[in-house]
């Protein structure tokens, strides 16, 4: 078993959550490609987990992770329905550029 | 007056009445009746007025002089109606239907329901072969009934009634054979004629009523009294030439007299009663009626006076050329018309009613007698074709040679005692006016024999087929004749002239109604008396008759070829009296035709104007209002309803740029939102974050 | 002490240089690739947090089921096309200005609360026992979720194959 180990401050966790926040906004909004915006989003799911981790390491208790495994469990329904309806798009129109899925404007 | 008048005087409302109920049943049930029920009824009426005119007369005469006045009002026809006269006394206007019986009225009635019994009975016989017998006679009733209440009315008003009474009967009467456009249109001259006539006698009437306050007639002289008017005064002048004016129209004076040739379409009875004997006298009888307000303008009885003498010889001077008989006797008429206001001008009133009565029996005769020669000569009017008749019609020759000697003026017959007493009178007042009258009654004499000797005596010239067919009259109309003719020889007696052993009866009679002349007049008769006895003047006038009556047999019986040789050699002036001087042209030109363009102008005016502006105007209006209120809903009503869903549009705006469909701009507000949320709630709410 | 900093920052610049390589790629491929170690790289954190069991749940659901999921899918769709097209739209500047502004907005909160998380007393180490820890946590107060998450994968894989069939 050996000495506990301390956890460093979770300040750090939370920049890095931050970071990752971050950069998968800019992939939300700025690209094209859907199947990339997916993919990003998959980013902030995981920034919103490293978050969680952090926390539950530093009360001690594994609500966090049950919660993570919950957001995991999420995320993979959610990649699971997005993936196919992207696959439904694409046999209708033939693109996965979000510039040119505007059928429900005005 | 409360005694109760006799029984005759106290029904003399009875005289009118009882034409008026037999013209009325003709108009509801003659069409059904026979011949001989219409003669009886309608010459039954007529006879029984007569009788009932002779009691009311000889009632009257039993009465004393000054007193010869019967009066019966039957109803108020107009209540009193207060107003101011022009001298700013309060009169009433107020016409009752009054009829009055006095010696002028009482006259006329003898006159009008005597020689009208007569003429109905011989138009039994002269129309018994006419289509609209009965139409006929109710017109001739109604025309009766008319007269007989012109003459007895007691005020302007119901005199007026009957004056145009006679007009319309006039008019139905002379047109009478209305199929034939001449007589149509000879009915509507006469009526349209008298009617600018009858516009006068109106102004005279309102302006009688203006000045003096009343229309009753014997209460025009006090009010001329009470007025104070002088002798000459303008407005009374005035009043006086505004009735003759109604006077000309309805006697044929010039200006107005050119309906009465015409009238002759009418059927032969209908010129002998209306346009000889009665009708046509109305205008002598209405001027001598009001001849208290004519002895007050000395002016108006000078115009008169010449207007007559004028007619008198301008008449006789056609009634020379003419060749259809009736138009000879028409223009005779109108001549001695002439001669009556020719009397009352000079102040001779009651010589004017004297030739009025027997000229009714001359002329009525003498029209009465060429129907008769018509009847035989199976319509023929024209005297060129006639000739030789005196043996094959030999009363209707005597009895018309009777009465072309009175109209001629030849001793004794009636016409002498008349037309002597008005030259007489003439002579006393102007020596001008005398001459015409002498002249025209040398001119008189001479176209009435010339008709004489044309029909009846020479060479005959009639048309074969007619020759055969000549024959007498029917006793209907041979016994007027004869009975006219009586007259025409004593009818004169009754006011034999003084300076021969006379007592001049019958200008005494009728003195009382007569107004005085102003003494101022008196003066002024010129001094001619001196110079001519009465006797003088007599044997004077006999002799110009004498000569005219030579001259015509000169030219009819012994040179018959002169006529046409005098007619060749005077040509123009020939054609221009034959053309009747052109009058009827003129007056055409001047007048009638004016009359029509005013109607084609005021047509004219009516199609462009009213129906091009007005109607036109109007639709042209409303399409203009149309295309305005269609500019304004379009622009107006709906911009403002096109402005608000623009409004909404423009709104609308930003929210259609950001629901642009696209998922990433979405989640750009998402962000936007995001920050937004954060920054309040940190920075603001909390200020956990400083 | 030092161990644990020199694992997080490896771990942490892998997550932020993978993350920001993915985001930027032109082929979608490459995107995908620098996901997975991107996730990797989050597993690391996790175990360095001493999650064993999240760990372990990151790399198989993670990587190897949604990653997997995410290559199958960019291989029917038409890669080549894509790759010669634009690849930002047009709202790039404004969007990244403003997830900056997000992210400093954020950072502006952490940086004035700094030092100010505690760690509690002792550092409970709850390794030994942490999937055990989980497991009774997930299946004792938890268990509500734990159906609905069930009921949910359920749902979402229905709805997948039914999106995805050929013709409805």
């Amino acid at each position: 078993m050996g000495a506990p180990i301390t956890m460093i401050a979770p300040d750090y966790y939370l920049l890095l959550s931050l970071a990752l926040f971050t950069i998968g906004v800019i992939g939300v909004l700025t690209r094209r490609n859907v199947i990339i915006v997916l993919m990003s989003i998959e980013l902030i799911l995981n920034a919103v987990n490293i978050n969680l981790m952090a926390f539950s390491r530093m009360w001690g208790s594994v609500d966090g992770q049950v919660f993570a495994i919950f957001v995991i469990t999420d995320a993979a329904a959610e990649a699971a329905v997005g993936l196919g309806i992207i696959l439904a798009f694409f046999r209708n129109r033939e693109t996965v550029l979000a510039d040119e899925m505007d059928m429900l404007k005005w | 007056m409360n005694v109760q008048l006799p029984f005759f005087l106290d029904r003399i409302w009875l005289i009118p009445m009882f034409p008026l109920i037999t013209a009325a049943a003709m108009f509801f049930f003659g069409r059904r009746l026979k011949n001989n029920v219409v003669s009886m009824l309608c010459a039954g009426s007529v006879f029984l007025s007569f009788v009932f005119a002779v009691g009311a007369f000889f009632q009257l005469l039993g009465l004393p002089v000054g007193e010869r006045v019967a009066s019966k009002i039957l109803f108020d026809w107009i209540p009193a109606i207060p107003y101011h006269t022009l001298g700013g006394r309060l009169a009433n206007f107020v016409a009752p239907w009054g009829f009055q019986l006095d010696p002028l009225s009482s006259v006329m009635i003898l006159i009008v329901t005597g020689v009208g019994f007569l003429i109905h009975v011989y138009a039994t016989g002269y129309m018994a072969h006419e289509g609209g017998y009965y139409r006929f006679f109710g017109y001739l009733n109604l025309f009766m009934f008319s007269m007989l209440m012109l003459v007895l009315a007691n005020n302007l008003l119901v005199l007026f009634v009957g004056w145009e009474g006679v007009g319309t009967c006039s008019y139905l009467l002379i047109g009478f054979y209305f199929h034939k456009k001449s007589a149509s249109d000879a009915g509507k001259k006469a009526f349209i004629v008298n009617r600018i006539g009858d516009a006068g006698f109106l102004l005279g009437i309102f302006m009688t009523s203006a000045l003096l306050g009343t229309v009753t007639f014997n209460d025009i002289g006090p009010a001329l009294a009470a007025g104070h008017f002088a002798w000459g005064d303008p407005r009374i002048t005035a009043i006086a030439l505004l009735f003759f004016v109604g006077a000309t129209g309805k006697s044929a004076q010039i200006p107005l007299y050119i309906w009465l040739p015409d009238a002759m379409e009418g059927p032969t009875p209908v010129s002998a009663l209306i346009h000889a004997a009665t009708m046509v006298t109305a205008g002598v009888y209405m001027v001598t009626r009001t001849s208290a307000i004519y002895q007050l303008a000395p002016t108006a009885m000078a115009v008169v006076a010449t207007i007559g003498a004028a007619t008198a010889l301008f008449a006789a001077s056609m009634g020379v050329v003419q060749n259809d008989i009736k138009k000879v006797l028409a223009y005779s008429t109108v001549s001695q018309l002439g001669y009556m206001f020719l009397a009352c001008g000079v102040g001779a009133f009651t010589a004017g009613i004297f030739h009025l009565m027997t000229h009714a029996f001359f002329k009525g005769l003498l029209f009465l007698a060429a129907g008769s020669v018509i009847h035989a000569m199976s319509g023929e009017q024209d005297m060129q074709k006639m000739g030789a008749l005196s043996k094959k019609i030999p009363v209707t020759y005597w009895t018309m040679l009777i009465a072309t000697l009175a109209i001629a003026g030849i001793f004794p017959f009636a016409g002498f005692m008349s037309k002597d007493l008005i030259l007489g009178k003439a002579y006393e007042h102007d020596a001008l006016l005398w001459a015409i009258g002498y002249f025209t009654a040398g001119m008189t004499a001479f176209y009435m024999f010339r008709l004489i000797f044309l029909t009846f005596h020479g060479q005959s010239r009639v048309d074969h087929e007619v020759e055969h067919h000549i024959h007498e009259s029917p006793k209907s109309m041979l016994i007027p004749l004869v009975i006219l003719a009586a007259l025409s020889i004593i009818g004169g007696w009754v006011s034999w002239p003084e300076i021969l052993g006379g007592n001049s009866r019958f200008v005494h009679f009728l003195e009382p109604v007569i107004a005085m002349p102003h003494e101022a007049r008196v003066e002024t008769a010129t001094g001619a008396s001196s110079r001519l006895g009465e006797i003088q003047l007599m044997i004077l006038s006999e002799g110009l008759v004498v000569l005219g009556i030579a001259f015509a047999w000169y030219l009819y019986i012994k040179r018959t070829d002169l006529p046409k040789k005098i007619a060749t050699s005077l040509g123009g002036f020939y054609r221009t009296v034959y053309n009747k001087y052109y009058v009827d042209q003129i007056y055409d030109a001047m007048f009638v035709n004016r009359a029509k363009d005013l109607g084609l102008a005021l047509g004219a005016f009516d199609r462009n104007v009213i129906d091009g502006a007005g109607v036109n105007g109007a639709g042209w209006l409303t399409r203009a209002v149309a295309r305005l209120s269609m500019w304004w809903d379009t622009w107006i009503v709906d911009g403002s309803v096109r402005l608000g869903a623009r409004i909404v549009w423009l709104f609308s705006y930003p929210v259609r740029m950001i629901q642009d469909g696209l998922v990433q701009s979405y989640m750009l507000l998402v962000v936007i939102g995001l920050i937004g949320f954060l920054a309040y709630y940190w920075h603001i709410v909390h200020q956990a974050v400083r | 002490m030092a161990l644990n900093y020199i694992l997080f920052a490896f771990f942490a610049v892998m997550a932020i240089g993978s993350s920001i390589l993915m985001v930027t790629r032109r082929n979608i491929i490459h995107s995908a690739v620098f996901l997975i170690g991107a996730l990797l790289a989050t597993a690391g954190i996790f175990l360095q947090l001493q999650a064993e069991f999240l760990f372990v749940v990151q790399i198989i659901l993670y990587v190897g089921g949604i990653m997997v999921l995410f290559v199958f899918v960019i291989m029917l769709v038409n890669l080549d096309v894509s790759m010669r097209l634009v690849q930002f739209n047009r709202q790039k500047w404004v969007a990244g200005v403003l997830a900056l502004v997000l992210g400093a907005q954020v950072l502006f909160a952490l940086w004035v609360g700094r030092g100010e998380l505690r760690l509690p007393a002792p550092a409970v180490d709850v390794s030994p026992r942490n999937t055990e820890a989980i497991g009774q946590a997930l299946f004792q107060h938890y268990m509500l979720p734990f159906e609905i998450a069930s009921i949910l994968l359920l749902v979402a894989m229905i709805g997948a194959v039914v999106m995805a069939k050929r013709r409805v």
